[in-house]
């Protein structure tokens, strides 16, 4: 079954063409890396899928509601973590949590058995009381992810979720995101190979807003006819092909 | 529900800022301490307390537009607010949302006003409650200059525009510090045309009872609100369907 289902995706800002006619399928319960250099177009893929621009052409159905004619529906089956860090600095962590579940409706009850569970899945409860803006960098990612879950969405994106992050916190972010893995289907961008290899299902290279290539990632390696994936992902982007 | 939830969570946000606190709230006390002191020693009729804490009162307000326009644009560049457009919040959630915690704490200020000058001399009378309720329309205003500077603005512009500029041209069109009539001309034109002096006025005549010489500055002042309240919704929702 789909999660996704991109059609002739395009996105065109003035003469530049962001996106250009996107097709791709991902399937629901699927790790799928979006991999790319800057300015391929990565972030505007995701901000289309989660109803945050619109784009100039095509469509995409996201868990079978489009994201032109269904956007309010959408948004209730996604969750975003957006590339920079997006917590309410004077807020404690709780606080945090606590805010999305009550703009998500949620009753006192509910609010409460969701800020407990998320603690223990993101192992926030040495930090639930202290201020989001305070926490380093790794911290607050984890935080905006746990945010990006409370409304049990069934399509998460994660843009760039380890960018700026120092080892340690990269990996550490890498349990958090591949214990998800199989239960909600996710869509991520990154610049890191390793992390796309070492995360996804499957991974797309897009460059200038075209996608060239998608697959598993020892299929690109066999696409590129290397067995490094770093080579892989060069030859491909270089080459331009499909 | 929704709404709520996130106008509880904008005045957190602004009161949990000491920066904010320091000068939104401390600043004009200190002011009327300093003007009052100097009354003492050197009168002069603008500066008696009666006089000059309504003023003082409409001034404090142009640090709502600072304080809102300041957390919008925060909340933009750190793309907390992209995040919340993926949530159900509709636009009228996020502009209520952003507006209303601030009117109990442009009411709070007021009152604070009101209470420290009384030890500095201010007559106590049952028509303070007035001239702090008086304020609303121009905290309106305020508020939502700061909502058209949040959505304009980043957030080192909005310190120069909102911080710098606002706070010194409030203060002197609104003829807190000097009389407009003595300056006179092009000046006293602009002033006049502006809500600033009308706030202020309507704030006296207010806290004196004097509710006709109030009502007719009221105009000029709820116009202004509505106007700029107007644009700083269009202004919001262009930059809503920008991102």
């Amino acid at each position: 079954m789909q999660a996704i289902q991109i059609t002739g995706l395009v996105k065109r800002h003035k003469k530049r063409t962001a996106v250009d006619s996107l097709d791709l399928e991902i399937r629901q319960g699927e790790l799928f890396a979006l991999l790319g250099v800057n300015g391929a177009g990565k972030t505007t893929v995701i901000k289309m899928l989660s109803c945050l621009t619109r784009p100039t052409d095509g469509d995409a159905v996201v868990d079978g509601c489009s994201i032109i004619k269904e956007p309010e529906q959408v948004r209730r089956r996604i969750g975003v973590s957006p590339q920079e860090t997006a917590v309410a600095p004077n807020l404690s962590v709780k606080e945090n949590l606590e805010m999305i579940c009550g703009i998500h409706g949620f009753s006192k009850e509910k609010t409460r058995a969701k800020v407990s569970a998320l603690s223990e899945q993101f192992a926030l409860d040495d930090v639930l009381q202290r201020k989001a803006g305070r926490l380093s960098g790794g911290w607050q990612r984890r935080v905006s992810i746990a945010m990006a879950l409370i409304s049990e969405p069934r399509i998460l994106f994660l843009d760039e979720p380890t960018l700026g992050l120092d080892v340690m916190a990269r990996h550490a972010l890498w349990e958090t995101i591949g214990a998800l893995k199989g239960r909600v289907t996710i869509i991520l961008t990154t610049h890191y190979l390793e992390e796309a290899e070492a995360l996804s299902d499957r991974i797309g290279i897009m460059k200038n807003g075209r996608l060239l290539a998608a697959g598993r990632a020892e299929s690109l390696k066999a696409q590129a006819g290397t067995d490094d994936f770093e080579q892989a992902f060069l030859s491909i982007v270089q080459e331009g092909r499909r | 529900m929704r709404m709520r939830t996130f106008a509880k969570r904008c005045g957190k946000e602004i009161l949990r800022d000491p920066i904010n606190l320091g000068f939104g709230l401390g600043f004009p006390l200190v002011l009327l301490l300093l003007l009052s002191s100097l009354q003492a020693n050197i009168p002069v009729r603008l500066f008696e307390i009666d006089r000059l804490t309504p003023g003082m009162t409409v001034f404090g307000l142009s640090f709502m537009t600072l304080f809102s326009a300041a957390l919008i644009a925060k909340d933009r560049e750190s793309a907390f607010l992209q995040r919340l457009y993926t949530t159900p919040l509709t636009p009228f959630d996020f502009i209520m949302g952003y507006m209303l915690p601030l009117l109990p704490i442009a009411l709070g200020q007021s009152i604070l006003c009101y209470l420290f000058a009384v030890p500095l001399g201010l007559t106590p009378r049952v028509h303070i409650l007035w001239a702090a309720l008086g304020i609303i329309p121009m905290a309106v205003f305020h508020i939502a200059l700061g909502l058209l500077c949040g959505s304009l603005l980043r957030v080192k512009q909005v310190g120069g525009v909102c911080g710098a500029l606002l706070t010194n041209l409030s203060a002197w069109l609104s003829g807190v510090w000097f009389d407009l009539e003595l300056v006179g001309g092009a000046f006293g034109k602009l002033a006049g045309a502006l809500p600033f002096v009308h706030a202020a006025e309507m704030e006296k005549a207010l806290f004196n009872g004097s509710f006709e010489a109030a009502a007719a500055h009221l105009l000029p002042v709820v116009l202004y609100s509505v106007w700029v309240t107007a644009a700083a919704v269009l202004c919001f929702l262009g930059q809503m369907k920008k991102q």
